[in-house]
């Protein structure tokens, strides 16, 4: 029996069949998050909100993203007549891909990741922006004025908050000196204080660099309080509003996705991947309680703070983002220049 | 219910003066009512906005000329279902003005009592319901929670929860208990730190300052012209409230202040609509304490009352601005006429013009902060 | 920043002086103050406690936009427009609402206009606010105002001929 089994490991160890291992897991994980974050949030605006939250469906309503999932199943996927129909269907589709395509190098534990690119940080950030074309695809297939609309102020929101980020991640790899996210996390090794978010010895304003990370994390995957597309618009739906059911149960899959992504992109960066904070028992444990951690934090933000004004956001990115980032980038390589030792 | 046409005429085109209708339907997911805008942009900005009522016409008007006065009391908590005392208590004035009917103290007070409660409640939906539109979901919740204690009050003492008929001429059909009274003073002492809550949480939060000051100016000459009364009037620096220029019921008797802040943007009227929760919890405690004895209805009221020949007026304080019903009467049971003049129709005639030229998320909460009940300007 | 109305701006228009029947012996009432005698209107003082307005005066269907301009230069704000359906005497009543925001007056001025041609000049350009209330009387009445910008329909159906309140209407 055991003979058979360390067979079976050392089958899927080699190439065609880890890849195809760890494509199931991924997808699996991203559709367990996806539905589960919709009960965190849920059961989480509940709490903030003085009220229980579902608890009919299952008990503490643990079910109750089963029973969403099958309503949206059940229901009529209607295109509308005019639209764009192969751009109408294929955008939810392209809205999910990169998600699915950038966690294959996010490294979820020693040796975890399903892909060791020495570029990944690049990869993921070339990704990144197929997502926003996906919406503005399926926004405009629809033929729906406040879908457009809607859309339009996701492309120039997302824009402006992907330089920033951009910026913030330049740092981070001049800091570490490579893009490979299996050795950013290596390099934080150790306690909590090499954590990339102290190291303040390389780069003073390293917090302030994780929080633009993590602003521009909210604004790129249209969160709270930067949700324009889904939420006010026109006091429609926004882009999304002429898809139903599953069609529009995939789009919002990718948001939560999306988020998966993003704060598990800011625990590598930022807070030591799985490197645990007090040097022993390191893994994949530590690795996912920083992303709840984070996503927690996602969801409180969603239900405390009122939506910004639209201008109020492009100000925020392009006159006190871009600039910050500039900053620091600068900083970071004048300390480095410094303090390292010529080589 | 979304018009579609071919948008790329209109999305793709940098002709100057390209504008489409943007249709905010008469459904939304806000909760103004059924009030339908239709507005021609210009990118994001508006150029005209045009609101098309109608929607919930139930033509009170006409129900007025065909129903004794006593039965077409209830109709009068059907105007604006939040602020329904105050409502009634238009309808009942005029009556006892006409008839001359002495209405003891102890009812004036009373009706002193629930009318400012229930200027809170529907505060305080306003309140929920325009930070929802803005985007904050919470404080909705937050005000519910209060406003069930308000609920539970009042439907202590008149059996209902939102569209009471508590008031009749002459008084009031039911006296308050002990239960009543403990759990007003309760209330006031439950409700000052939750308004320091709110200022705390809300009004002194970053975003929403951003999305409110200097938002939707709007002149008190611009409100001069229009007829808009109530918190719009004082949120442009003239404190106009019915309870001091035309002092109705006891609230001569009363202290309190007429908040007005003079900036007329909407943080302003938001301004505006907080203090007078405050002052509204100052009024209910000293009429509490000034609560006298005695009976709650006069004696002698006919049970069908007939008003002399001629029209006569009664104008209240509701809670969204000036309610006055103009009844023309000759001589019989039934009104001639009864005119209803509200407060949300002349609040929403300004909005065409305060909302020319500006973005459209700013001239909904432009909307949001003239607080409109719709079923209040179609009656 | 914030002003505070202390005290009743207007103590003498609570009370106008005047009792409603003066007792046997007692000495003339006084007149009650118009303080709108300066304009060339027909207005007249009228018991506030009775009929909850100050002041009121019945003009010609021609002069309502010249009254509307002599109290709208007096301060005065639009209240409402309404009409009556004077089914007996064969006229119809527009009846014009003002109230002061600052004095605490309220006038009211009149006009009487035919049954049968029910047309009166506009107030919406010296009030703009006039133009909600005079398109809900003309719904409710069929009153032309002459001059109005747009007279389609505010409350009723856009295609609706119809005019409820008049007294000869049945459904």
């Amino acid at each position: 029996m055991n003979a058979l089994f360390s067979k079976v490991i050392t089958v899927l160890d080699t190439e065609p069949y880890r890849l195809v291992v760890w494509v199931v897991a991924i997808v699996s994980f991203v559709a367990l998050n996806a539905a589960y974050l919709v009960w965190v949030e849920r059961k989480g605006a509940g709490r903030f909100q003085r009220r229980p939250g579902p608890t009919e469906v299952g008990p503490a309503g643990l079910l109750q993203p089963v029973a969403d999932g099958l309503k949206l199943m059940s229901k009529q996927l209607l295109v509308p007549a005019g639209a764009d129909s192969m751009l109408f269907r294929g955008a939810p589709l392209l809205v999910m891909a990169p998600v699915l395509m950038s966690l294959a190098v996010i490294p979820f534990g020693r040796g975890l990741a399903a892909v060791n690119l020495n570029v990944g940080l690049l990869m993921v950030f070339a990704l990144g922006p197929i997502n926003l074309m996906a919406i503005m695809f399926g926004a405009w297939s629809s033929r729906n004025k406040y879908a457009v609309m809607s859309a339009a102020r996701v492309v120039s929101q997302n824009v402006a908050y992907e330089i920033p980020m951009l910026l913030v991640v330049t740092t981070i790899a001049m800091v570490s000196g490579t893009m490979d996210l299996n050795q950013i996390v290596e390099q934080q090794s150790g306690a909590f204080w090499h954590w990339n978010l102290f190291r303040v010895w390389v780069n003073p304003l390293m917090p302030v660099t994780f929080l633009i990370f993590y602003i521009c994390m909210l604004a790129e995957t249209n969160r709270a309080p930067f949700d324009m597309v889904e939420a006010e618009s026109e006091l429609v739906a926004g882009a999304y509003t002429e898809y139903a059911g599953m069609g529009f149960g995939v789009f919002f899959m990718a948001e939560y996705a999306n988020i998966v992504l993003g704060c598990s992109l800011a625990t590598v960066l930022f807070l030591g991947g799985w490197q645990s904070p007090f040097s022993f028992m390191p893994g994949v444990t530590w690795f996912l309680i920083k992303m709840y951690f984070l996503i927690f934090s996602v969801v409180w933000i969603r239900w405390t703070f009122p939506r910004t004004q639209f201008y109020g956001l492009l100000n925020l990115s392009w006159k006190i983002l871009i600039p910050v980032s500039l900053f620091t980038l600068i900083l970071s390589a004048a300390m480095i220049k410094m303090l390292r030792a010529p080589s | 219910m979304i018009v579609s046409e071919p948008i790329s005429r209109s999305v793709a085109g940098s002709a100057p003066n390209e504008t489409f209708v943007l249709n905010l339907g008469p459904q939304h997911p806000a909760t103004h009512g059924v009030l339908r805008v239709k507005m021609t942009m210009d990118g994001e900005y508006v150029v005209r906005a045009e609101p098309v009522c109608g929607y919930i016409h139930r033509m009170q008007e006409k129900m007025g000329e065909n129903r004794t006065y006593a039965q077409y009391l209830p109709n009068t908590s059907r105007i604006d279902y939040l602020s329904a005392m105050n409502y009634t208590h238009g309808l009942v004035g005029v009556v006892e003005r006409a008839a001359r009917i002495q209405v003891p103290p102890r009812a004036e007070y009373i009706r002193v009592i629930t009318s400012e409660l229930n200027r809170i409640s529907s505060h305080l939906v306003w309140w929920g319901a325009f930070l929802l539109d803005l985007g904050g979901f919470t404080p909705l919740l937050y005000a519910f929670d209060d406003r069930e204690m308000i609920l539970d009050l009042l439907e202590g003492i008149t059996g209902a929860r939102l569209t009471y008929c508590y008031y009749r001429f002459g008084g009031l059909y039911n006296d308050v208990d002990e239960t009543f009274l403990k759990g007003a003073r309760r209330f006031v002492a439950h409700m000052r730190p939750r308004l320091k809550m709110y200022r705390a949480l809300v009004t002194e939060n970053v975003i929403l300052r951003k999305r409110l000051i200097g938002i939707g100016p709007i002149s008190a000459e611009m409100c001069r012209k229009y007829g808009a009364t109530g918190p719009v009037i004082r949120g442009s620096g003239v404190s106009y409230d019915v309870r001091r220029a035309e002092p109705y019921s006891v609230y001569p008797e009363l202290d309190f202040d007429i908040p007005a802040y003079p900036e007329g943007d909407s943080m302003a009227r938001y301004l505006v609509r907080m203090d007078e929760m405050a002052q509204s919890l100052r009024i209910i405690e000293q009429a509490l304490d000034k609560l006298p004895g005695g009976p709650v209805m006069a004696e002698k009221v006919p049970r069908v009352l007939k008003l002399p020949a001629g029209d006569y007026c009664y104008a209240v304080e509701a809670a969204r601005g000036r309610f006055m019903v103009r009844v023309v009467s000759d001589n019989k049971e039934i009104a001639y006429r009864l005119k209803l003049r509200t407060p949300c129709l002349s609040n929403l005639s300004l909005f065409e013009e305060a909302s020319q030229g500006m973005l459209l998320a700013d001239a909904l909460a432009l909307l949001g902060s003239l607080d409109l009940v719709i079923p209040d300007i179609d009656r | 920043m914030r002003v505070v109305n202390e005290k009743d701006p207007n103590p003498k228009m609570k009370d106008n002086g005047a009792p409603a029947t003066p007792a046997p012996g007692a000495p003339a009432p006084e007149p009650r103050p118009n303080p709108l005698a300066h304009l060339p209107l027909p207005f007249q003082a009228v018991d506030y406690n009775l009929k909850g307005y100050h002041l009121e005066a019945a003009v010609q269907p021609g002069q309502v936009a010249v009254a509307a301009g002599y109290l709208d230069s007096e301060g005065f704000s639009l209240d409402t427009i309404t009409g009556v359906d004077w089914l007996a005497q064969g006229q119809m009543e527009v009846v014009y609402d003002y109230f002061h925001p600052t004095r605490g007056l309220r006038s009211v001025v009149r006009a009487r206009i035919p049954r049968e041609n029910p047309e009166i000049p506009t107030i919406s350009q010296v009030f703009p606010g006039a133009n909600w209330h005079e398109r809900e009387t003309h719904d409710f009445f069929g009153i032309r105002f002459l001059g109005h910008p747009d007279l389609s329909p505010f409350l009723l159906p856009e295609d609706a001929t119809f005019h409820p309140l008049r007294k000869d209407f049945s459904a």
